[in-house]
């Protein structure tokens, strides 16, 4: 069913909402962005309508709902694991297809991956239901349209802003009632079919273990191992854990878990000083096949979703779609 | 179920074998095959993967190297104390799968200790295989680890132990793993299996060797070892292609390990 409704009157629903919901979006963050004076946009939970950031895209992905950047597993008390007691939350989360489209790779990871469930995102994730944002235009580094991500149907309501007014698409039985005696409007979330950015991914067929070795990589050399491109990645699940104790209460302490980056130093560290891919062009090769070949050889999709954020977010402006691009000409070379 | 949850394990005893590498015998809480491996942790200070070296109906023995911040803890705790696991985790060397072969173990340094399991088995029970040779590299004397198991096996099975340089007061063999393996006896080809555990250049080089005298990759089996923060399949750490050596290893048919890139 559709609808459409200012936003002063969508925001008396988002009120409702928000008392069974904590709501997230992407919130623009003013002067908080990587050069002076510029904004970041990362979601946050939110509170109205008007917080929601619908015009721009956002440099991170809502993964951190579910995946947050620190996470306590356990609160520790002389040598005694406690269990995390949480009240069960429900979360709504406003997102772009691509990045609904990334959370599927979640799930195959922390819910399938070994066939075992992972029990902290699956708390959360089974209490998530997904507002989709239909994007108006294609942004600078989009490539969803290559990846099959520009699509997505497992949501709950569709949204767009336009002229003062939101047009929303209400897919799930639950919220029905919500919008009784609102004005009917014939609408359903509308899908980019063309980026600017186009991506050829290579067939996993072609793919041979030569490619792995080859002196392309040299070139990503240049990357200085940051990790920005991890960290804004929807899709990028890696992690971390560690103990901690309080400096008050040496007693006291926790197990915690924090994302962790294949491109930054440490990653494959082991006691001892062993560790695998010093130069930060293997670590390239290392996340770049994961995303478009590994990772496909595992569940049978690609894991990269084409938000393009990795591109947007590179401080020495190495393309990583650019890089599959490559990829998939050598394979063609080779063939 | 949180698969992150630690169970404790009280220390029945410790074995010093070197300044750093110390065995602990714990009490046996959980079920467990060789070359399978534990998340050790001390909390508050961490976890780390370790290799079950070996075990029976009471005991595991988890031999130890003091590298880190967990295990530094892990050398502070006596016996009568607790160390947290969880696990095991990981696939198992299949001793039935040597059974009537001419076995040959290869080892480099702290990578004995995933494999003794394995050695131990054959060494009570030497009528399972046709033969066996344990070949064990250490870099000096002083790092030498199981002396006294080595006393017990050299009389059951056919030890070479190694140390890479000349030392005065040592009298035994000198040489890399690798020396060894390139002179072992090929008679009998088809019934020969290797084992290979250690540092990723040794077992790269002694691969080399092995190829090099007629030994295929589906006849050598090899251990892995990786950083890990989680031992499910979560954290990614150990993941080299799409291959987790948490889940589909730490154990691995030398065909498909040999094609593992990290």
């Amino acid at each position: 069913m559709g609808y459409k409704m200012g936003l002063k009157e969508f925001d008396k629903i988002f009120e409702i909402l928000s008392q069974d919901y904590e709501i997230y979006g992407p919130k623009t963050i003013e002067k908080a962005g990587r050069f002076s004076d510029t904004n970041n946009i990362r979601y946050e939970k939110i509170s109205s309508i008007e917080e929601l950031e619908y015009k721009e895209k956002s440099l991170f992905s809502p993964k951190d709902v579910l995946f947050p950047v620190n996470e306590t597993m356990f609160n520790i008390e002389g040598e005694k694991l406690k269990e995390i007691e949480e009240e069960d939350k429900k979360y709504l989360i406003f997102l772009r297809s691509c990045d609904l489209n990334a959370i599927d790779r979640l799930d195959n990871m922390f819910l399938k991956n070994g066939n075992i469930e992972d029990n902290y995102y699956k708390k959360k994730r089974q209490n998530t239901k997904f507002i989709l944002m239909e994007c108006i235009e294609s942004y600078l580094n989009c490539f969803c349209v290559s990846m099959n991500t520009n699509k997505a149907d497992n949501y709950s309501m569709g949204i767009k802003l336009a002229n003062d007014e939101i047009y929303l698409e209400i897919k799930d039985k639950e919220f029905d009632d919500l919008f009784k005696g609102c004005e009917k409007e014939n609408y359903t979330v509308k899908f980019i079919e063309e980026n600017q950015h186009k991506v050829e991914v290579p067939n996993i067929e072609d793919i041979k273990l030569e490619l792995f070795n080859d002196e392309m990589w040299e070139a990503y050399d240049r990357c200085i191992g940051c990790g920005r491109c991890n960290f804004s990645c929807p899709t990028c699940t890696c992690f971390t854990t560690t103990d901690i104790y309080y400096d008050e209460n040496k007693t006291k302490g926790e197990r915690r878990r924090t994302w962790a980056s294949c491109h930054v130093d440490g990653f494959s560290d082991m006691a001892g000083g062993h560790s695998f891919r010093q130069n930060t062009g293997s670590r390239m090769r290392y996340k770049v096949m994961h995303k478009i070949y590994n990772y496909k050889k595992r569940f049978g999709e690609n894991m990269c979703v084409g938000c393009g954020r990795c591109d947007d977010r590179c401080p020495e402006y190495i393309s990583y779609a650019k890089c599959i691009n490559l990829v998939t000409e050598k394979t063609r070379e080779e063939a | 179920m949180n698969p992150y949850m630690t169970y404790p394990a009280k220390i029945k005893k410790i074995e010093k074998h070197t300044d750093i590498d110390y065995t602990f015998y714990i009490e046996k809480i959980f079920d467990v095959r060789e070359g399978q491996f534990f998340q050790v942790s001390i909390p508050k200070h961490g976890e780390a993967p370790i290799s079950i070296s070996t075990f029976d109906d009471e005991t595991i023995e988890l031999t130890i190297r003091r590298v880190g911040i967990v295990t530094d803890e892990i050398f502070n705790k006596t016996v009568g104390d607790y160390i947290y696991l969880r696990g095991p985790y990981g696939n198992y060397f299949d001793v039935e799968k040597y059974f009537g072969r001419d076995l040959v173990i290869i080892s480099g340094g702290t990578g004995l200790a995933p494999v003794k399991g394995v050695v131990k088995y054959f060494a009570e029970n030497r009528d399972k295989v046709n033969s066996i040779k344990l070949i064990s590299g250490f870099k000096s004397s002083k790092d030498i680890l199981f002396r006294d198991d080595f006393k017990d096996w050299e009389d059951k099975i056919d030890c070479i132990l190694t140390i890479d340089r000349e030392e005065e007061d040592w009298d035994g063999h000198v040489g890399f793993v690798t020396d060894y393996a390139k002179n072992l006896d090929t008679s009998n080809l088809d019934n020969l299996r290797v084992i290979m555990v250690g540092p990723p250049p040794m077992m790269k080089f002694t691969g080399i060797e092995l190829n090099k005298i007629g030994i295929e990759d589906e006849n050598i089996t090899v251990s892995f070892e990786r950083k890990m923060s989680c031992g499910i399949g979560k954290c990614g750490h150990c993941r080299i292609d799409e291959t987790y050596v948490c889940l589909e290893g730490p154990i691995f048919d030398y065909k498909q390990g040999k094609k593992l890139i990290d």
